[in-house]
């Protein structure tokens, strides 16, 4: 079988490198970054601990960037189909940056600060190219920068918010998609009640001269172990969350995505954002695919890339990201199919190495999300 | 009981009385991960060395599992279907793929020694 590890020359590394080191971990690259992908305990057991207890990610590949100047809101709401104009100080919302074409360029978090400022998180991979997206598309006195001497962790689970209320009174009773200026153990941090698990959780961005000894005081509480990028994925895909260059890119549009539900009514009935014509029109009419939960029969998993038939054995779509749900035991996947093979319950065949794999429409996510509504 | 060969793929092979067992290196399951499918091949299938014969799927990615030498499925390891993590507890013993017959025992110990194999694996790292 093959599997020899890829040279890991002239690869990036985020503040906690080291400490990834020390703790045993399987690094990787990912988007130019030297990455853990897994600890010791390895994928399935850290999963389940973030779905049980919390688990802290290293997430500081992914790019950090403040909007600022005058008119920063305005210039920033016409390159997202997003509501930004409504989002108040101090919450924050998931949108996209689209092509005229409404093709996703990047997915991404944007919160809005008290100083009237925007502050967004970038997939790392998108983060140079998404920047002199903004460079070129910030009209007026708005400028981007981007923030690299800052590190992101997060830390997610059932008992994140009890960890937090130990170093961040208060923490606790910040409502999902919130965001606020706080100390966690006399360390600054601009913290965000958010995540990319399903569950409960924070993403914390901090300086990177204080990021590891943050990460370390949170590693030393007892409900707390570090999880590799290898179960951020699987809890991801429990969770029905799309992974930029899988489950979207530059050739699927918002509402193919599944993702209408980012875009409010102001912003469908006015447009003014690149792609508008196209997502009204998805809007009005129906996309022509979907993106879809699938459960294989069995236990073989079905991966990205492969081709999906309807039960007559035509061909209606592919699979973009699919695997092993360590929460569920059996594999699952999520991929686009044609509008008319997407209701929940469809019977679907899957191409797995030549062979048609039974399988079903599935109602997404997974596992239910547990954010802290509040 | 004989030693173990070893491929540049990280397949282990061991003769005994004619029939070769064949599984992944305790260095492969370690390289996948978490081991949550494994496919087999039919009983009676002859495969020659280097041929694709069985697929192992960690968490992370499917990977192939090839012939280390030419021969016949004498036997797979069914209790794999269920218990497909028995490889990453006992990939060189319980945790066996599949038995093959007919092989060339000359092409069996041909292949690289544990020794030999352990000098492969650190130069990887």
């Amino acid at each position: 079988m093959p599997g020899t590890a890829p040279a890991t020359d002239a690869l990036l590394r985020t503040p906690l490198h080291a400490l990834h080191r020390e703790l045993g971990a399987k690094m990787v690259p990912f988007a130019g970054y030297d990455m853990p992908v897994q600890y010791p305990d390895g994928i399935l057991k850290e999963h389940l601990h973030c779905r049980a207890s919390a688990g802290l990610f290293d997430v500081s590949h992914m790019g950090q960037a403040r909007i600022d100047g005058a008119g920063a809101v305005a210039a920033f709401e016409a390159l997202v189909p997003g509501d930004i104009a409504a989002l108040a100080p101090g919450r924050m919302r998931y949108t996209m940056f689209t092509d005229d074409s409404a093709g996703i360029l990047d997915d991404l978090m944007v919160a809005a600060r008290e100083d009237g400022g925007l502050v967004v998180v970038l997939n790392a991979a998108c983060k140079a190219d998404d920047m002199a997206h903004l460079e070129a598309g910030l009209t007026g006195g708005a400028r981007a920068t981007l923030m690299d001497d800052r590190a992101l962790l997060a830390l997610q689970g059932p008992k994140a918010a009890d960890v937090m209320a130990r170093f961040a009174p208060g923490a606790e009773g910040m409502k999902f998609m919130s965001a606020a200026e706080m100390a966690i153990a006399g360390i600054d941090c601009f913290v965000s009640r958010s995540g990319y698990t399903g569950e409960d959780g924070y993403e914390i961005s901090v300086a990177a001269s204080g990021a590891e000894a943050l990460a370390r005081r949170l590693l030393a509480e007892p409900e707390v172990v570090p999880i590799g990028l290898g179960a951020r994925d699987t809890l991801r895909l429990e969770a029905g969350l799309c992974l930029y260059g899988h489950d979207i890119d530059t050739t699927t549009t918002p509402v193919e995505a599944g993702l209408a539900w980012t875009i409010s009514k102001r912003r469908r009935a006015e447009g003014g954002f690149p792609g508008a014509a196209r997502i009204q029109r998805e809007l009005a009419e129906g996309p022509a695919r979907k993106r879809v939960g699938i459960r294989p029969e069995g236990r073989a998993p079905a991966r990205d890339g492969t081709a999906v038939s309807d039960s007559a054995g035509h061909a209606v779509g592919t699979i973009t990201s699919g695997g092993f749900s360590p929460s569920l035991g059996a594999p699952v996947a999520m991929g686009y199919v044609a509008s008319s093979a997407a209701a929940p319950g469809t019977a679907l065949a899957l191409d797995v190495r030549g062979r048609a794999l039974a399988a079903r429409v599935a109602d997404l996510p997974f596992v239910p999300h547990r954010y802290h509504k509040g | 009981m004989t030693e173990p060969r070893y491929t540049s793929e990280h397949e282990w092979i061991r003769l005994d009385s004619g029939v070769a067992t064949v599984g992944i290196s305790a260095y492969a399951q370690e390289q996948l991960g978490d081991v949550v499918y494994v496919e087999l091949p039919e009983v009676g299938r002859k495969v020659a060395a280097g041929d694709n014969m069985a697929v192992v799927e960690s968490v992370k990615a499917a990977s192939e599992v090839y012939a280390p030498v030419a021969g016949e499925v004498a036997e797979v390891n069914a209790a794999l279907a269920d218990k497909p993590e028995t490889i990453n507890e006992d990939a060189e013993g319980t945790g066996w793929f599949v038995r093959l017959k007919g092989v060339d025992a000359a092409a069996v110990s041909a292949l690289m020694d544990a020794d030999a194999y352990k000098k492969y694996v650190s130069s990887l790292d």
